[in-house]
């Protein structure tokens, strides 16, 4: 199924956040939001992903 | 070692009157050094998609290994969504309840806007942040906040970047008089060590600066001229000022004044 990660197209066989995350090589520490939506961390291995929806993968960045 | 006048965010006492960004830079030593030098012991921090994630976890390397306590923001934020989920997502990461509410209103001068400002604000504060609003210096939107719970206010110097100091001291002067109980801090538009200077002389308890340091120069040279800058305004703050007068008034006794009536 195709779905975007951080903008960016990718056809993906899993369903599972979980899994899909972690094909991604994802570096810790990072947060998860999926359709503009926070996923916790405790309900990441619980979240069911569907075509087209759109998982974000955000990491700590320099602030003012 | 704790000081007797030292600013209070949300009951933690912090030595340093001067909360430092973590942007703009030219290199990762030198914002570490400039951090070093300023004395802060606050440093805002924000978090956007992993694009190179290695260079993304040096960074994060980088500011842990400096010890000081993490404020994120929700900056580039447009709307109560956005900024919600942004905060929800900083404090999972970031593991702190601080939370820098940055929602912006006009992408021409970046001005916050007051209304989602408020709803966003009175969301985070029922789910347990700890909220604070950058917002400009409008006396009754300073007020609104602090009714919904905001323990410190962060009005607008100027707008972000600009480097053009308090541009509304009247304005700022009347939120510090009005709200004497709450914490407030110069929030953006700093550009010399005179403006924070100020706005510490008007009775703000700290101001909170990226640009003005990051972007100098030396920053490392001006991040500790911005640290003598504030420490300055806070002993005139306590010193209290003399009244300001319309009339000359010698200061050199003129009893005494030689050749006096002599011609």
């Amino acid at each position: 199924m195709n779905i975007t990660i951080n903008g960016e197209l990718l056809n993906v066989t899993s369903h599972a956040l979980l899994e899909i995350v972690k094909n991604v090589d994802a570096m810790t520490p990072y947060a998860v939001a999926v359709n503009g939506e926070f996923i916790p961390q405790s309900r990441h291995s619980h979240v069911v992903i569907n075509e087209g929806d759109s998982i974000e993968l955000l990491s700590p960045i320099q602030g003012g | 070692m704790q000081s007797k006048d030292c600013l209070t965010i949300y009951g933690e006492p912090i030595n340093s009157r001067l909360l430092i960004g973590s942007a703009l830079y030219p290199s990762p030593d030198i914002m570490t050094q400039s951090i070093k030098a300023s004395g802060a012991e606050i440093v805002t921090v924000s978090l956007r998609r992993q694009q190179n994630a290695a260079a993304g976890n040096d960074f994060w390397q980088l500011i842990k290994s400096t010890g000081l306590k993490i404020l994120p923001n929700t900056a580039g934020c447009h709307s109560v969504k956005e900024a919600i989920n942004l905060a929800k997502m900083c404090r999972e990461v970031f593991a702190t309840d601080w939370i820098k509410l940055e929602l912006i209103g006009d992408d021409y001068n970046l001005q916050p806007d007051p209304f989602a400002l408020l709803e966003a604000t009175k969301i985070l504060i029922n789910d347990g942040f700890k909220v604070l609003p950058y917002c400009t210096d409008d006396l009754v939107l300073c007020q609104r906040l602090n009714e919904l719970g905001c323990e410190v206010l962060m009005p607008w110097g100027a707008p972000i970047g600009t480097g053009k100091g308090l541009l509304n001291s009247y304005n700022l002067k009347t939120i510090r008089e009005r709200l004497p109980n709450t914490t407030l801090i110069v929030d953006a538009g700093l550009g010399l060590p005179s403006h924070a200077c100020q706005a510490l002389e008007l009775g703000y308890d700290a101001v909170l600066l990226n640009s003005a340091i990051a972007g100098a120069g030396c920053p490392v040279t001006m991040s500790r001229a911005f640290k003598a800058a504030v420490e300055a305004g806070r002993f005139a703050y306590n010193a209290k000022a003399m009244p300001e007068k319309d009339v000359a008034a010698p200061s050199t006794p003129t009893m005494g004044m030689p050749f006096w009536h002599q011609t």
